[in-house]
This record gives structure tokens, C-alpha cells and sequence, in this order.
């Protein structure tokens, strides 16, 4: 046997070391811009603004002063805090129920139950409080039962538990997914009942979820303000006096005010929350054994019971909001029709509104995903440029800190900044989908690098052994192996991207208006109708492309069976 | 069978890498000649890997230089440092087919240059006809082969084992040990091995390289190495062996707690310090006399199939257990509790 093969290495070894600098430096410096422009500058830009006092913009350490001083600062904040409070005590105990129920028990249709459970995240917050005003306001269904109406702290905690409930529930799922048999065969061999079990087993391994589910909770209700507009009445927000102070009085510099103060509870929480996650290691070793729960007739049916009156809840709200914007005339004419859906009776964008928000919704998914990920290839597999991969981590963590509505005063401050050469891109579709990538950056870059981080280590320097170019390994290798993280990663950007309206609020102009901004302009000018309608049409799109891509995954799956199995006797 | 790739000589030559506070390799130096197969071996933390993973170009040296050759390669890419190498996971590619594993290295060839390859690299570790299958359909011996067939398709002039038999199970390990040591004799590649498992370093070197704290203590054959440890550290790691303190009384005699042992000429002059002898050189009752013979008690027997392995602690030196190996049919020999053991000078080695 003879070896003939005499490969013309030398020739090519050059290009390859280029185009591998290319791929690899080039990459990793395109993201870093990327990140510096689109989280970095507009974050500094909000403390320049909020600190420089020009005039006429309550900005500046004097102003500061006066507003945090103020009467009606203190109310603000009162406010916020006590909403943002009572719906944590009300969302972060029930999901924690009903993710245990899920995960723990044995209760029947599992799936159904977490389908129903995550159908808020696919609308706009305003949709739960518009459905809250059509059930519980002054001509709603179901107004007799109360004695007050609907309108003020109630709405707001309301319409927030059921916004905020889909994201602390994924959480605890995925805390609670884990969980390791053998330890609660050895409590149960000591004698440890069921509720010793849990607090000296499950609690201990949760209660940092519980904590991360708490924080997330508590910052997404004090800096949403699509709640509070709808159903909060004259009990104003923090959130809301932002957006009022940027977009209503161009009080640029009290907007940045109330923008930092907003951070802060983020912020601090995600100090604490990484400082906890250090503490804590690695919980679950490698050998654990997948726990099974074991049945039992009195803890199912209470858990079900649970998950069924939850699922209820949230069904009647959404089923309402699908409802009423069917309803020709609310409360007059109850006949249904697709008026509504016409758009065409009043402002707000109607039709061009949706257009344009799929059209963003696809380009954040197609491009965010595909930069992020190659973003979090290149931090996770290469080793070189140590410096450039610590800086690019820390980046990527801050838009996790930073809340929507504080992002896109910073995206308003930093891009409309006179002199800045960038200020061309205001307005247009370019920027709202560079805000909203940035917005979702962090969640999107865990998925990837999860994913990434399960490969084998030793893949690329077997390519590279091979001699083949970086870049081409990531295109033959990464990418398929990948593909269902990718395609989780695409879901979650379109959806996110269909549902936003913190940032969003601040960057468009009357041509590049979103869904979800329509829908609060239509509420606005009362047309709640047409709001309903809207918010109606954004939660099927984001659930349709949510099934088609779960489709997708599947068929995917599948046609790779013959290798996604694994080796026998491994 | 007549190959046409004899491998190239490799020089590494003071390598230093330091990780953080840790020294990883310090003033690391190494000669292969080609064709030949070494193994680094040591524990775990020994800088093994580290030295492997240096000439893969997979970590930078801090000092130091590596030479494929007469081809200076320590700066270079791990792209153009013409080598392959076989991983502990294997590392194939899990969405690739078997012929597109191996194929993967053979870019700048025609399609009917590189399938014909795969044809022949196939034959070569035994596997013809896998063409279609991917890895996950493969057993682990299976997988190992496809792995080295697609690390030497390229032809590359130095092939590297990153403990390649630790993912397999221990009974088919012996045998594809034999198989890959006669696949390497036969392409004469010079080879490189990683490996924390002496019986693997003993049956596939030419040469061992123990390493500790990221030095090479000893660089020789299998058997030089087991025969003549060049320090504590060998004789402990590879085999097992035995320790006893002495005071050098005489030139050709040390004194060991009561007993006076005679050493062989020319095992080292240190005044005092450890003698070393490996288990099966001690003969127990033996049947002629024999020098350094000394009374001594069994504290335990346990059987292990072939051999017998004997706890003992001599009387002059009470609680200092000793071991000896010796053949099941001399067990009866043994009689009572009380037996007389030999321990020939010519086995006895001085440590200071």
C-alpha cells in the first residue's frame, strides 16, 4: 500500500491564516463595536444627560436634587415600589406552585398546562390589562363583582402578575428540572417525610431561582409602563412618568433622572444574583440519577387544582382580549365582526404598524441570531485574544441589568446627540433592530453559549490539527449540531421583537410605528378595540412562529436521528 | 508492506509554561528519534498534556523551542504544524458520516483522490465498508479507529495520542494498545503518547518519559525504567516496591535497623538514605543459601490468580511492612508464620 498523497500545504497556508484572523479577530472586534455602540454609549449617555443641566431639560445635579426631594417623586416611588412588592408576593409563590406541579408531580397533561402557562409572553403587556378592562372596568363583564373598579393599584399588580408570571415560571421550571434521586432515596431511607424532604433537598437547591425569579419579577413590573397606561388610572408610576417626561414634555434630562433610579433595583439585583450563583457552584454532579416523582392521589389533585385555576385565570384574560376585539360594539352591539381589524378608522398605524413589525420582528431573529451566535462561538471555542474575550463577556451581561424603557432613553439620548454622526440611523428600522437585539442579547448569548458549551472541547483543535480553516468548521460542525439552540434562539428574538415596547416606544417615527406601539397609541385615543385587535393579531403571529419553528426543531430532529443517537455503551 | 511517510525526527528543547503561580512544564527537553513511539508518563498535574497540547501549538510555550524535523515549529498555528492527533473523546465530528471524517483534512485533493484515501485508511485500521455510518453508530473501539484514520489521512509527519485508551473499557484496551503500536510500527510515524497508565507506557514505548511537577525525572527504555528508576519518584510510580531506611556502614555494606545488608558494587555512595527493591526479586525460604537472608514474619497472603502477593515485616525491623511477589505453587513452601527471606544485593538500589 502506497501513500501518493502529496497535499500542496505550503501554497495555501497564508490564506488560511488570514481568512482564519478575519473570522476570529475580525469577529470578536465587529461584536465589541456592536456592544459598545448599541449597550455601552446609550448607557453613558443617560448619566451625561442626566447630570448635565441644560436648560430646560430637568437634567442636571440642581433638578436631581428637587425631583428626588419632591412630593410627588416620593408618591411616584411609593407607588411603583408597592406594586412592583405586592406582584412579586403574588407571581413568585404561585409559579414556584405551578412549576413544581410540572416538574415534581404526576398531574395529567403537563404540556397543555405549560403551553397555556407561557401564552402571555407572546403579547405585548398591555394585552393582559386590556382584557382586565373589558372584564373588570366601568362597562366590563364581570364589574359587579367588585365593588371598586378596576382602574388604579389592582389593574396594575393584576395586569403585571399575569405579564410577569410566563417569565418567573421559566425560571423555576429549569431550577426545578434538576433534581437528583439518589439524594431523596437517602432521605427517605433516614426517615425524612415529604416536607422535610423538600426543605432540606429542593429548597436549598432552589431558592436561588427563587431569588433570580423575585429580582426579574420586581424589575419587569417597576419599568414596564404598558400596564400602567391602560388600567392604571390616576395611580401613577415611576415607569410611566419616565416615558411621559421623554416623549410627552421632552424633558430629556428628568427622563435620564427617573431612568437611573430605575436601574438601580436591576442593577443591584444582578450583582447580587451573580454573587450567589458564585457561592452556590455547581449543583448537580454528573452521576446524579433523574428523579422520577412518585405518585401520590392527595399532592396531585391539590397541585392540580393549582395549575388548573391558573390556567383558568389566564385563559379567561386572554380568551377576553381575543374576544372583545372581536365585539362590533362594546357593550352595545355584541355582535361579532372583524371591524376592528380594519384599523382603518383611526390613528395609529393600523396595518403598516404590523407590516412593520414583522419585518423588524424578522430581521432582529435572522440577524441577531446569527451575530450572537458566532459571537458566542468565538468567546466560547477560541482561545486567543484573552483580553478582547473578558471584555466581550462583561458586555454581554449588561443588557440582563439594564430594563428596556432605561435603554431606549439611552438610545434617544446617545443617537439624537447633535454631532453625532450616527444620528442618521434615528428613527429608522436600523435602529430598532439594533435596540432590540442589544435588549435581548444576554438571554439569546446564554442559550447559545449552553449550547456550545455541550459540544466536545477538543472539536476545533481537531480541525485545526486537520488543517482546516476555523470559519468552515463553525459552517460543517458548530452550526448543525447547533441547529436546535439556533432555532430557540430565532424564536425567542422574533417573539421578543413582536412583543417590545419599552425600548421601542422611544426610537420610531411615523413610518417605522410597531404593533405594539399602535396598540398603546390606540388605547390612547380610546379606541380599546382596536388595541384588543392588535395585541390579538401580535399574540397569533408570535404563536405561529412559535409552532412553526417548534415544527421546524422536530422535523429537524428527526431527519438527524441517525447521528443525534448516541454510541452504544456510552 | 512498504510505506512511503517514515516520520521525522521531533526536538523539544527547554520548554517553560507557567499557568498563573503554577509551573506547568519547567526546562521540559526531549528527543524523538524518527519512526519511534514515546510516552509521557506521570500523574495527573505532571504536565503531560501540557507538553502535548504545546507542540499541538494548542497552548503557547512561554520559552523554549519545538522542531518537526529540521522545521522550527514553536511559533506556528497549529494549522501548519503538519501533525495529527488522536483525542481522549475522539473528538468526530457527530454530524459527519465516517467518510466525511476522515476526508475532513484531505481539502486541496480531488473528490476521487480523497475517497480513494478514505478507502485506504479504512482498510488500514480494519474498518472497510463504514463509509456511511456516523460516529454515534460506532462502538468505542470502533470509534478510536475512525478517529486515527482521519488523524493520519493527511499524512502527516507526527502523530499524537492524548490518552487514547482511558474512554475504553479495560478488556478490549490491551488489545487495541497491541493493534495501534503495530499500525505505527508499520507506517513508521513517530509517535507521541500521553498516557497516566504504566501498563499501557510498558507496552506500547519505545521509550517512557516519566514526568512529575513538570519535569521529565527519567527518559528510557521500558525496561531501564523498571529495572534502574533514576530517582524515588520513578521507582514509585511505576511498579511497586519497597523501602527500607539504611546507614552505609562499609563501602559494600549498609546497616538496616539490626541487620546488615550487602550491597552490589557500584549502587551509589550515599551515606545513608533508602534502599529499593522491587517485590518479585525477594526469594522467600529459599531452598540454597542465599545472601542477605533474614528472618522475618507473614502478615497477610492474598491470591491474585497468577501470583501470590506476600505482606511480611522482618523481625529486625518490626512494623515496617514488605512485600513479595511470588508464584501460587511456592505457597506451600511457606509452612508456618515464620519464614526466612533474601534480599540479593544485585536488586537492592540506593536512594539518598
Amino acid at each position: 500500500m502506497s501513500l501518493p498523497l502529496t497535499p500542496a500545504k505550503d501554497a495555501r497556508r497564508g490564506d488560511v491564516a488570514l481568512g482564519e484572523r478575519l473570522f476570529v479577530v475580525g469577529g470578536k472586534s465587529l461584536l465589541l463595536v456592536l456592544l459598545l455602540l448599541a449597550v455601552v454609549m446609550p448607557l453613558l449617555a443617560i448619566f451625561w444627560k442626566g447630570f448635565s443641566g441644560e436648560a430646560g431639560q430637568g437634567g442636571g445635579l440642581l433638578a436631581a436634587r428637587e425631583l428626588f426631594a419632591s412630593e410627588n417623586f416620593h408618591w411616584l416611588l411609593g407607588n411603583s415600589l408597592s406594586v412592583a412588592l405586592t406582584v412579586t408576593a403574588i407571581v413568585v409563590p404561585l409559579a414556584y406552585l405551578f412549576a413544581y406541579a410540572l416538574q415534581r408531580t404526576l398531574i395529567p397533561a403537563k404540556g397543555l398546562w405549560r403551553g397555556i402557562s407561557l401564552l402571555p409572553l407572546l403579547a405585548p403587556s398591555m394585552l393582559p390589562a386590556i382584557a382586565l378592562v373589558y372584564l373588570f372596568g366601568n362597562q366590563g363583564l364581570l364589574r359587579s363583582l367588585l365593588s371598586e373598579n378596576i382602574y388604579g393599584f389592582w389593574g396594575i399588580v393584576l395586569g403585571e402578575a399575569i405579564y410577569t408570571f410566563p417569565h418567573a415560571l421559566m425560571i423555576l421550571l429549569s431550577a426545578l428540572s434538576l433534581a437528583d434521586a439518589r439524594l431523596f432515596d437517602a432521605a427517605s431511607s433516614m426517615g425524612a417525610g415529604p416536607w422535610r424532604a423538600f426543605r432540606s433537598i429542593t429548597w436549598p437547591a432552589t431558592r436561588q431561582a427563587v431569588f433570580a425569579a423575585f429580582c426579574l419579577v420586581f424589575t419587569l413590573t417597576i419599568t414596564d409602563f404598558g400596564v400602567p397606561v391602560v388600567v392604571g388610572g390616576d395611580y401613577q408610576v415611576l415607569a410611566l412618568e419616565a416615558y411621559k417626561a421623554v416623549v410627552g414634555q421632552q424633558q430629556f434630562g428628568r427622563g435620564a433622572l427617573i431612568g437611573m433610579v430605575l436601574l438601580l433595583p436591576a442593577l443591584l439585583s444582578f450583582g447580587v444574583d451573580a454573587w450567589l450563583r458564585r457561592r452556590q457552584g455547581e449543583a448537580m454532579s454528573g452521576r446524579a440519577q433523574v428523579f422520577e416523582p412518585k405518585p401520590s392521589r392527595c399532592r396531585d389533585a391539590c397541585f392540580l387544582a393549582i395549575v388548573l385555576l391558573v390556567c383558568a385565570a389566564l385563559l379567561v384574560v386572554i380568551g377576553m382580549a381575543v374576544y372583545s376585539s372581536l365585539v362590533t360594539f362594546w357593550p352595545y352591539n355584541l355582535t361579532l365582526s372583524f371591524k376592528h381589524y380594519l384599523f382603518d378608522d383611526t390613528a395609529g398605524g393600523g396595518w403598516l404598524a404590523y407590516r412593520n413589525s414583522v419585518t423588524m420582528a424578522l430581521c432582529t431573529a435572522l440577524i441577531g441570531s446569527i451575530v450572537i451566535f458566532t459571537g458566542a462561538y468565538l468567546m466560547e471555542k477560541t482561545q486567543g485574544q484573552r483580553l478582547l474575550n473578558q471584555a466581550l463577556r462583561l458586555l454581554s451581561f449588561i443588557p440582563m441589568a439594564v430594563p428596556g424603557l432605561v435603554l431606549g432613553l439611552g438610545y434617544v439620548f446617545f443617537f439624537n446627540l447633535s454631532g453625532n454622526p450616527l444620528h442618521v440611523f434615528y428613527g429608522g428600522m436600523a435602529l430598532l433592530v439594533l435596540c432590540t437585539i442589544a435588549h435581548y442579547l444576554t438571554t439569546a448569548q446564554m442559550t447559545a453559549a449552553t449550547a456550545l458549551r455541550q459540544l466536545d472541547g477538543e472539536f476545533e483543535a481537531a480541525a485545526l490539527s486537520l488543517k482546516a480553516p476555523l470559519y468552515k468548521h463553525f459552517v460543517r460542525v458548530t452550526v448543525p449540531i447547533c441547529l436546535p439552540a439556533l432555532l430557540d434562539i430565532i424564536r425567542y428574538l422574533f417573539v421578543s421583537a413582536m412583543t417590545t415596547v419599552s425600548a421601542a416606544i422611544f426610537l420610531y417615527s411615523p413610518d417605522t410605528i410597531l404593533a405594539a406601539v399602535a396598540v398603546l397609541n390606540m388605547d390612547d385615543a380610546g379606541n380599546v378595540g382596536g388595541a384588543a385587535a392588535m395585541s390579538t393579531l401580535i399574540l397569533l403571529t408570535s404563536a405561529a412562529a412559535s409552532l412553526l419553528l417548534a415544527g421546524a426543531s422536530r422535523g429537524l430532529l428527526r431527519r438527524s436521528q441517525a447521528w443525534r443517537q448516541r454510541a452504544p455503551g456510552h | 508492506m512498504n510505506h512511503a511517510t517514515p516520520g521525522a525526527q521531533m526536538k523539544v528543547r527547554g520548554i517553560h509554561k507557567r499557568f498563573g503561580a503554577f509551573t506547568a512544564l519547567n526546562n521540559v527537553s526531549l528527543d524523538i528519534a524518527a519512526g519511534e513511539l514515546v510516552c509521557l508518563l506521570g500523574p495527573s498535574g505532571c504536565g503531560k498534556t501540557t507538553l502535548l497540547r504545546c507542540i499541538a501549538g494548542l497552548e503557547r510555550q512561554d520559552r523554549g523551542a519545538l522542531y518537526i524535523g529540521e522545521r522550527d515549529i514553536s511559533e506556528l498555528p497549529p494549522q501548519a504544524r503538519d501533525y495529527g492527533i488522536l483525542f481522549q473523546s475522539y473528538a468526530l465530528f457527530p454530524n459527519l458520516t465516517v467518510e466525511a471524517n476522515i476526508a475532513y483534512g484531505l481539502t486541496g485533493s480531488s473528490r476521487d483522490e480523497s475517497r480513494q484515501r478514505v478507502a485506504q485508511m479504512l482498510e488500514l485500521v480494519g474498518l472497510s465498508g463504514s463509509e456511511k455510518k456516523y460516529p454515534g453508530q460506532l462502538s468505542g473501539g470502533q470509534q478510536q479507529r475512525v478517529a486515527l484514520a482521519r488523524a493520519l489521512a493527511p499524512s502527516p509527519s507526527l502523530l499524537l495520542l492524548d490518552e487514547p485508551m482511558s474512554a475504553l473499557d479495560a478488556r478490549v484496551r490491551e488489545h487495541l494498545c497491541t493493534e495501534l503500536r503495530q499500525l505505527q510500527r508499520q507506517l513508521g510515524i513517530t509517535t507521541l503518547m500521553v498516557t497516566h497508565n504504566q501498563d499501557e507506557a510498558m507496552l506500547m514505548a519505545d521509550r517512557i518519559a516519566v514526568m512529575n511537577n513538570g519535569q521529565v525525572e527519567q527518559y528510557a527504555t521500558p525496561q531501564e525504567i523498571y529495572d534502574q528508576p533514576a530517582t524515588p519518584f520513578v521507582a514509585e510510580f511505576v511498579g511497586q516496591g519497597n523501602w527500607l531506611p539504611f546507614q552505609r556502614s562499609s563501602e559494600s555494606h549498609a546497616q538496616v535497623g539490626a541487620m546488615s545488608m550487602r550491597l552490589a558494587t557500584g549502587a551509589g555512595t550515599a551515606r545513608s538514605g533508602r534502599l529499593f527493591c522491587r517485590p518479585e526479586a525477594i526469594t522467600v525460604n529459599p531452598v540454597v543459601h542465599e545472601e542477605n537472608l533474614f528472618p522475618a514474619k507473614v502478615r497477610e497472603i492474598t491470591f491474585l490468580g497468577n501470583r501470590c502477593r506476600m505482606s511480611f515485616e522482618l523481625k529486625a525491623l518490626p512494623g515496617h511492612a514488605l512485600l513479595a511477589e511470588l508464584a501460587p505453587e511456592a505457597m506451600p513452601r511457606l509452612g508456618s508464620q515464620d519464614i526466612w527471606v533474601a534480599l540479593p544485593p544485585q536488586s537492592l538500589q540506593v536512594f539518598a
